[in-house]
């Protein structure tokens, strides 16, 4: 009987983590929704080229070195299917606190939840250099992202890994439930590398310091972004408890889950009556990014706070995406979709919130994580930008800029008119 | 003959297409245009910068009709656009010298 719900139990874990993986998966749908909407109609192909080849890049990197750098596995994920079904049953029983100890589950299921997270990291960097980056450099620098830098930084947190022999972020107090600083501030920092080589869009900064607004294309298609990136951050989010089958555990999800929601909805909230108040008007594109900061920042300890701690988390991630964005603009960063502020800045805010719901959490060691993420993404993505830029070029030229990146690059507009046959 | 073009505000178009039909017009051309004139363009605002838009969009009829006709057709369609409010739009009257109907090869007064 026992063994029976152990099966079970296994069987529950193993379902739920897929679940919330396919869940996550889908949050490329949301990027590449929200990222077409955000730019100029003549570089919407593009946008989607670069959105679906960099999640299938992601999954192949991760699948041949990611994963085995990240959690010391093996190389192809080799072995992966192999189970021994009486070694997993014998691990049930040795539990301490049996039924309701440590999740078991498939290492297979374990691989495909992880892989959607350096999908989702990657994700982040792609709208940030929209509209202006080579195609092919955008994905060779997709390819190291994916299969060393961000498999490095997620073996020393999530994977438990020293820093270069030197310290281990775990036994500092670092704390990051499911990624602020290790999926979102990371993607960001590499962004932050690439758009400072790449330069601004032509005409967004004039020589008077003036900003130039430069409206995206499709609102319904950003907001439809947004809103699938909010479904699938329950996968995020509440797929990062890793265990579904307990009591405690099950409520934990349930906690989860609510707190996710209710970050976003104060976020959007914050983001849209700052924007009406320094405006005038009811700005979309920011109720639309401060629901995402709102996620970003919950998902650092969505477990822990309350309800309202979680409203009001989310509503100061909202405050803060709308001031970093105006401040970027200020520094003449340009970044077309916000990703660098909503994932960037509010990220770190998410790291920093974790010690005020989470005893096990100290602000040094979110400080020292925070820090040696963000080194360690920035350095190593500006060296390979860098040599990107070196050796094939990563902006397009003047000219196919103005005639927009889907001809330069695709050789396909997403709205083709005037076509003849003839 | 005459042609008569009027520039309007795109959503007086079905007043005005109504107008005319009630002083016997058969046949009109519209076409979506932009263009700027006393109203200017206005400011609109994406997250946080102002950006001008220049050029508003208008519908621009075209309308050939007989001398006698033009008139009372111009008349017509001024009240029928009207709304008071700066950008109705404007509407010019110019001699046709020929007319043709592509099928028949009727020509002229016949043809419009």
């Amino acid at each position: 009987m026992e063994q029976n719900i152990f099966h079970l139990q296994y069987a529950m874990d193993t379902f739920y983590f897929l679940v919330c993986g396919a869940l996550v998966m889908w949050m490329a749908a949301g990027f590449a929704m929200l990222e077409a909407g955000l730019v100029r109609s003549k570089n919407t192909t593009e946008i989607l080229t670069k959105n679906v080849a960099l999640f299938a890049i992601s999954c192949v990197m991760y699948l041949v070195v990611g994963y085995s750098i990240m959690y010391d596995g093996s190389l192809f994920l080799s072995g992966i299917e192999a189970v021994d079904e009486a070694a997993v049953l014998a691990d049930f029983a040795a539990r301490e606190d049996g039924f309701v100890g440590g999740s078991i589950y498939s290492g297979a299921s374990d691989f495909f939840f992880q892989v959607v997270f350096v999908a989702t990291a990657m994700s982040i960097v792609s709208g940030a250099v929209a509209e202006r980056m080579k195609l092919w450099a955008f994905l060779a620098f997709a390819v190291v992202m994916t299969g060393f830098i961000y498999p490095m930084e997620g073996a020393w947190t999530w994977g438990g890994a020293s820093v270069f022999g030197l310290y281990t972020l775990g036994d500092l107090g670092f704390s990051d439930f499911a990624g602020s600083g290790i999926v979102h501030m990371a993607g960001a920092s590499a962004a932050l590398a690439g758009v400072l080589l790449l330069g601004a869009r032509k005409g967004k900064y004039t020589k008077d310091g003036k900003v130039n607004a430069i409206p995206g294309a499709n609102m319904p298609m950003a907001t439809l972004g947004t809103f699938i990136l909010w479904m699938g951050w329950f996968g995020f989010n509440g797929g990062s408890v890793l265990k579904l089958g307990d009591i405690a555990n099950a409520n934990s999800v349930a906690m989860v889950f609510l707190n996710t929601n209710a970050a976003a909805a104060g976020g959007s909230i914050a983001a849209l009556a700052l924007s009406a108040l320094l405006f005038k008007k009811a700005d979309l594109t920011m109720a639309l990014n401060g629901a995402l900061a709102g996620l970003v920042a919950i998902t650092a300890e969505p477990s822990t706070p309350t309800a309202l701690e979680a409203t009001l988390f989310g509503a100061l991630g909202g405050i803060l995406v709308v001031g970093s964005i105006l401040a970027l603009d200020k520094l003449k960063i340009d970044d077309p979709v916000g990703a660098i502020s909503v994932h960037g800045v509010v990220g770190l805010l998410g790291l920093l919130l974790v010690p005020l719901t989470n005893d096990g959490a100290s602000f040094s060691g979110q400080l020292i994580g925070a820090a040696t993420i963000f080194v360690w993404v920035f350095v190593t993505s500006f060296i390979v930008w860098s040599i990107l830029k070196a050796v094939i070029g990563i902006r397009v030229t003047e000219e196919q800029e103005y005639e927009g990146v889907d001809r330069s690059e695709c050789g396909v507009e997403a709205y083709p008119e005037f076509v003849s046959n003839n | 003959m005459k042609l008569v073009t009027a520039i309007i505000k795109p959503f007086k178009l079905d007043d005005v297409r109504e107008a005319i039909s009630e002083v016997g017009v058969e046949g009109l051309t519209v076409t979506e245009v932009k263009g700027f004139g006393r109203q200017k363009g206005h400011t609109e605002l994406y997250r946080g910068a102002e950006y001008q838009v220049d050029f508003l969009p208008k519908v621009k009829l075209e309308i050939a009709t007989s001398d006698e006709n033009a008139e009372r057709l111009v008349e017509v369609i001024a009240e029928a656009a009207n709304t008071g409010k700066i950008g109705d739009g404007k509407i010019f009257v110019l001699d046709l010298a020929q007319a043709v109907r592509i099928r028949t090869g009727e020509t002229d007064g016949e043809a419009i």
